[in-house]
């Protein structure tokens, strides 16, 4: 008995365990649900479900750290709450509540129990003991039936004593990941609850791009109204003033016109600063890479930039990137303290991988800090993630990861590849069948028509040898195309991963 | 003297050649896209160019690298770049060969019409004409630099000129001071700075440009 044997009886005795709190847990549930359906106790409903949910919960979790069996949580989102009319009543289809307590009690119940998720956990706890329970149970069973056997002195228990103790080495472990797999049968999210989700997580992060793009367009608006168009209004009247002056008084004339000149100036600085918000001159003009260089350069940090990428990212991608590295590095000098900073953008696969590194104080949380809430608002329409590691005292690190942001490049298939591949496909099934099994149909057959059935034509004792060296030959030649066919899809697939 | 100008707008690519005309320069070529630049560099071996940064096919930054590529072909080639926008990334890409004669202006700076056709001169003279708004970014990214920080105001605003690109000249008469005022101003930056001292304006401009540069490895 090793170490891992050892380890994988007793998650096997911890997942019968569970199993059979959860058979409690499913009969609680059960009583629950008669309860409220029949009798109308509604109110017992949502506390048993939440007991349901903690147990295949832990179920999960266990599947995770002990099976390897990786099952995401299958439930739709909780219901928002009950947001009050204008005359502070809630309202719950006809019905008007003074207090939100109850709508929010009705929104709950529909929302555990019209969701499919809910009754899977219950007929998973209800059928597990007799499912995974029992395989896991395996090894346990046999001992605790062998010993009782064996002390009555029964030789039929030692017999299973030994089986138990010779079988666990291969049997525990096995049981252990069996368990996970059934328990994922019944526990991960079915296809449509997935793509339920998807969906609404997708109407969030469209939800907030709207709203952050109709935000920048009232800021833009905002800045173009009050700053350049003011100033043209000024010039044109500063021009038309000149215009009668120029006669009368040509000395006050030019002084106008000067004070027009700068006045432009100044609307051309502020039509600058505008545009650098929308979209960086830089960033159009050399990408991501220059574009990160060229802000750093405007800061009084050092910095180490690192650009790997093979392809420029779509020019939407590109600048929510962009904007996201600008607000960290700005947030590293304004909050952190920075002095040096280090980026390195790369990519893997289609992922763009951008990594900022400062040696500021630390201690930033995206919970509480607005700026990092933006930049995952942001990255989210884009399905980029943030991760934040900011221990207090630094140094702080961010990493930003937008899947699917780069084109996939596919390596070119090498030339005898591709030739292979194409001769062997084209040409295999001639040795294969004709020269091959129909020739031995023919031979077998005894048939005295010779036809274009090489095999035939030679003398007796090498047509045999021939006839099953060509349907090697025929079989060799498909083997190769379609193994290479194979190489080439991985070589694809991990190219996409 | 004989310029090639490349601006993709008409209408700032004629009122170029007139400006320019009207003070007796030569436009020999007149072209609105980075590889008809490239060409009639390479082909006129102006005294200096003008170059718009954006130009077509690609509207990315043709023209900046026509200039450089020109400049590898003949160095030295005096270059004045504009743009609606100045970044110290390019700045530093026009600098790194160290020879000097090139220019680096918003294209608001055309508005001023003597100032702008002494930074045409002056590139074309093998000097410098950055825009004051590159050397005040530049200024600012030293803030921490020691060095820097121990310029007095008055020094600050010498250093400030004289990495645009003027000389002793000019930098006194913008700021009202007598030539031997400025030298000595000069001189003491560049004991505070540690650099060489040099009686050659451009090539001192450039010592500047490089030490204020040099903070960073590009």
């Amino acid at each position: 008995m090793n170490r891992r044997t050892l380890t994988a009886l007793g998650r096997a005795g911890g997942l019968l365990g569970v199993a059979a709190f959860g058979q409690l847990v499913g009969l609680v549930m059960l009583v629950a649900t008669a309860l409220s359906y029949l009798l109308g106790l509604v109110f017992l409903l949502p506390p048993a479900v939440r007991l349901v949910r903690a147990t295949t919960r832990l179920q999960r979790r266990l599947a995770a750290e002990w099976s390897g069996v990786t099952i995401d949580e299958p439930y739709r989102p909780a219901p928002p709450p009950p947001q009050p009319q204008r005359d502070g009543w809630y309202r719950e289809g006809r019905n008007l509540y003074k207090t939100p307590r109850i709508p929010a009690f009705n929104r709950r119940l529909t929302w555990l129990t019209n969701d499919p998720a809910t009754w899977r956990d219950f007929a998973y706890l209800l059928v597990n003991p007799w499912t995974g329970g029992l395989i896991v149970g395996i090894p346990v069973m046999l001992a605790v039936t062998g010993i009782p056997a064996l002390l009555d002195g029964n030789l039929l228990g030692l017999l299973t004593l030994v089986i138990a103790l010779t079988s666990a080495p291969a049997v525990a472990p096995w049981s252990v990941r069996v368990h996970g797999q059934i328990a994922h049968a019944l526990l991960a999210p079915t296809e449509k609850a997935r793509l339920a989700q998807r969906v609404s997580h997708l109407a969030r992060t469209r939800i907030d791009a709207v709203d952050s793009q109709a935000a920048e367009l009232r800021r833009i608006e905002r800045d173009l109204h009050d700053g350049a168009q003011a100033r043209l209004v000024a010039i044109g009247m500063t021009i038309g003033a000149a215009e009668q002056l120029v006669d009368s008084d040509p000395a006050a004339a030019k002084a106008m016109l000067a004070k027009a000149s700068e006045a432009s100036a100044t609307a051309l600085r502020e039509l600058r600063q505008v545009v650098r918000g929308i979209h960086p001159p830089v960033l159009a003009e050399r990408g991501l890479g220059d574009a990160v260089r060229a802000l750093l350069l405007d800061t009084p940090l050092t910095s180490h930039v690192t650009v790997d990428l093979p392809t420029r990212p779509d020019a939407p991608v590109e600048s929510a990137a962009y904007f996201a590295v600008s607000e960290l590095i700005t947030n590293a000098v304004r909050h952190g303290g920075a002095s040096e900073v280090w980026i390195d953008i790369s990519h893997q696969g289609t992922a763009l991988r951008i990594t900022v590194t400062d040696d500021g104080r630390g201690g930033a949380d995206p919970e509480r800090g607005t700026g990092l809430r933006g930049i995952e608002r942001r990255l989210a329409a884009f399905d980029g993630v943030l991760a934040v590691s900011s221990p207090v005292g630094g140094p702080t690190t961010a990493v930003l990861e937008l899947t699917r942001a780069l084109e996939e490049t596919i390596p070119p298939l090498p030339r005898w590849k591709g030739a292979t591949i194409g001769l062997c496909f084209g040409l295999c099934w001639i040795p294969l069948i004709p020269q091959g099994i129909v020739t031995m149909v023919m031979k077998l057959a005894g048939a005295p028509n010779r036809s274009w059935f090489l095999a035939l034509y030679l003398p007796e004792p090498f047509q045999w040898p021939v006839i099953i060296g060509m349907i090697c030959l025929g079989g060799a030649m498909l083997a190769t195309a379609v193994t290479l066919t194979n190489q080439v899809k991985h070589a694809k697939v991990d190219a996409c991963a | 003297m004989r310029v090639v100008i490349a601006e993709d707008l008409h209408l700032l690519r004629e009122g170029l050649v007139a400006l320019l005309r009207a003070h007796e320069f030569d436009v020999v070529a007149a072209v609105e896209s980075g590889p008809e630049l490239l060409a009639a560099m390479l082909r006129e071996r102006p005294d200096v160019a003008v170059v718009d940064v954006r130009l077509p096919p690609t509207f990315t930054d043709e023209g900046l690298q026509a200039a450089l590529a020109a400049r590898r072909e003949i160095p030295g080639l005096p270059v004045l770049v504009l743009s609606q926008h100045v970044e110290q990334l390019y700045a530093r890409e026009l600098l790194a060969d160290g020879t000097g004669g090139v220019g680096y202006l918003l294209k608001d700076r055309v508005f001023n019409a003597g100032q702008f056709i002494d930074a045409v001169r002056r590139v074309a003279d093998g000097g410098t004409a950055m825009d004051p708004e590159v050397i005040a970014k530049l200024l600012a990214s030293n803030a921490r630099n020691e060095p820097v920080g121990r310029l007095t105001p008055r020094e600050r605003e010498v250093l400030e000129l004289m990495a645009e690109g003027r000389s002793n000249a000019a930098i006194g008469q913008r700021l009202f001071l007598s030539d031997s005022a400025v030298g000595k101003h000069t001189a003491n930056i560049f004991a505070k700075l540690g650099l060489a001292p040099s009686d050659d304006d451009n090539r001192r401009v450039l010592a500047v440009l490089a030490f204020l540069n040099g903070r960073q490895a590009p």
